[in-house]
């Protein structure tokens, strides 16, 4: 599960912010690591939003700092739905 | 007692228009008096009662990233600024002197269509987070100005058509006044969409030959009925002399002057005596310290509209006198269609390359000058000149008039 979660997360962050999907594991953060800025920020979670089904509200975004912590939230969220 | 002005050289050039995708190839379409008009083939073109334009003559060499949060107008600056810079040398200059004066008429506007459709279908979420950096005016200035990280300021004049020679003349203006050495300067357009050919097409302003788009576009010609819009960009690098003889830069040519005028006389029509455009012609020839004289070439803004043609064409005579029956002027517009604000910065790369080639590309498409027009306009061949120097008129609706004066 929480693989195909990071998958389809890398297929995202590839596709709106050109990252090598190599590069997308757990402990990678976003903005640091991964370059993505807040704008395409919002782009990753929007995509991520309609490709699992789930809803991650603004407030929750600042809390996904790495990648890990949106494969946690994105389980946990897709769990309760 | 007067200073001599600080002197500002062309050390750079790029550009991606309807005849190619850099200097070179649209130079080339240029002097085989190409046409880049076609008819269009979008799925909308068939409720408007124009389906003709000037797209880009080749795909823009960019990122998948680049191109999801630019529009199109960004990324034809781009392409365009980074030909220029290298061309330039990719110089290395302190990021604090370097400034980026980058115009568009219209600005993001296929964005704004494209996302106002997201919104209406979609809805607010599934609005792109870059629409705002995308659609504003300044975004191709800004694009740019991050690309080389200028420092010494970024700016985007709005003037219509008008808008890529005032980014130029504000450029010439910021080095003189000592607040950079190095200004990348032009103008980008991309508005071939079905609302602004819909909206130039009310205003009677587009040509309306559907069936023969490559000889649409008739500048000065008895026959001709209107504009062609074309799109893309240009971008020179303008730099102090003094800056680009430090560094030993290839030259090629110099910025001598600027002329800025607005007509005050109708949101859109030009002023039929042609005044606002003659005060800007010789604003430009003062402010390069030349004389009607000194001028051999014109590539004038001649859109292929009734009435701006001949309104050019009147200013020229009132601004030159009879000099003007000595100077051979042409329209790049023949060819590349109206780029509107990315047309003055692709004029003023072509007026450059025909000074220092000492050649004048022939205006296409005129097989009967009006007899309301008293100008040398160069057709049919290509006209070899001597030395000397050069003007490029832009006007844009909102009378703004714009005249560039480069020598080399």
């Amino acid at each position: 599960m929480s693989q195909d979660i990071l998958a389809g997360l890398a297929v995202i962050l590839e596709e709106v912010a050109g990252v090598d999907p190599a590069d997308v594991t757990p402990e990678k953060t976003f903005i640091d690591d991964l370059d993505v800025d807040s704008l395409s920020m919002v782009e990753v979670v929007v995509a991520a939003e309609e490709k699992f089904s789930v809803k991650i509200p603004d407030d929750d975004v600042k809390s996904l700092k790495t990648v890990g912590d949106a494969v946690s939230y994105i389980q946990r969220a897709g769990v309760a739905a | 007692m007067t200073t001599t002005p600080r002197q500002v050289v062309v050390t750079g050039l790029g550009a991606t228009t309807p005849l190619g995708g850099d200097v070179a190839s649209t130079w080339a379409g240029l002097l085989a008096g190409r046409s880049g008009a076609r008819r269009l083939t979008e799925e909308w073109i068939e409720q408007l009662p124009v389906q003709i334009g000037a797209p880009l003559a080749a795909e823009l060499p960019l990122g998948r990233v680049e191109a999801r949060t630019l529009d199109r107008s960004q990324q034809m600056a781009l392409v365009a600024a980074r030909e220029a810079w290298a061309d330039a040398g990719s110089p290395d200059v302190d990021q604090e002197r370097l400034a980026a004066c980058v115009a568009s008429g219209i600005g993001g506007v296929i964005t704004l269509l494209t996302q106002h459709d997201v919104l209406r279908e979609k809805g607010a979420r599934r609005v792109s987070p870059h629409v705002v950096p995308m659609l504003m005016p300044n975004g191709p200035a800004s694009t740019v100005g991050l690309e080389f990280k200028a420092k010494a300021g970024v700016h985007a004049p709005v003037s219509a058509c008008a808008s890529g020679s005032e980014a130029i003349a504000l450029g010439l203006d910021i080095i003189r006044a000592g607040r950079a050495d190095v200004v990348i300067a032009g103008g980008t357009e991309a508005a071939i969409a079905a609302l602004p050919i819909a909206g130039f097409a009310q205003m009677q302003a587009l040509s309306r030959r559907n069936d023969t788009p490559e000889t649409a576009s008739r500048p000065f010609d008895k026959a001709r009925d209107g504009f062609v819009l074309g799109e893309g960009a240009a971008i020179l690098v303008l730099e102090a002399a003094e800056h680009a003889a430090a560094r030993g830069a290839r030259v090629h040519g110099t910025l001598a002057g600027a002329g800025i005028s607005s007509d005050a006389y109708h949101i859109a029509a030009p002023d039929p005596t042609g005044a606002g455009a003659a005060r800007a012609v010789r604003a430009a020839l003062r402010s390069a310290s030349l004389e009607p004289t000194d001028i051999i070439h014109i590539n004038a803004h001649a859109t292929s509209t009734p009435s701006g043609d001949v309104a050019e064409a009147v200013a020229l005579r009132s601004a030159l006198g009879n000099h003007i029956d000595e100077v051979a002027v042409t329209s790049t517009k023949s060819m590349t269609g109206h780029l509107l604000g990315a047309a003055g910065a692709v004029e003023a790369v072509v007026s450059i390359l025909a000074l220092r080639e000492r050649i004048v590309p022939a205006t296409r498409n005129l097989d009967a000058l009006d007899d309301e027009i008293a100008l040398d306009v160069v057709s049919i061949d290509n006209r070899k000149i001597g030395t000397g120097a050069a003007l490029s008129n832009s006007f844009g609706f909102g009378g703004h008039d714009v005249c560039l004066a480069f020598t080399v």
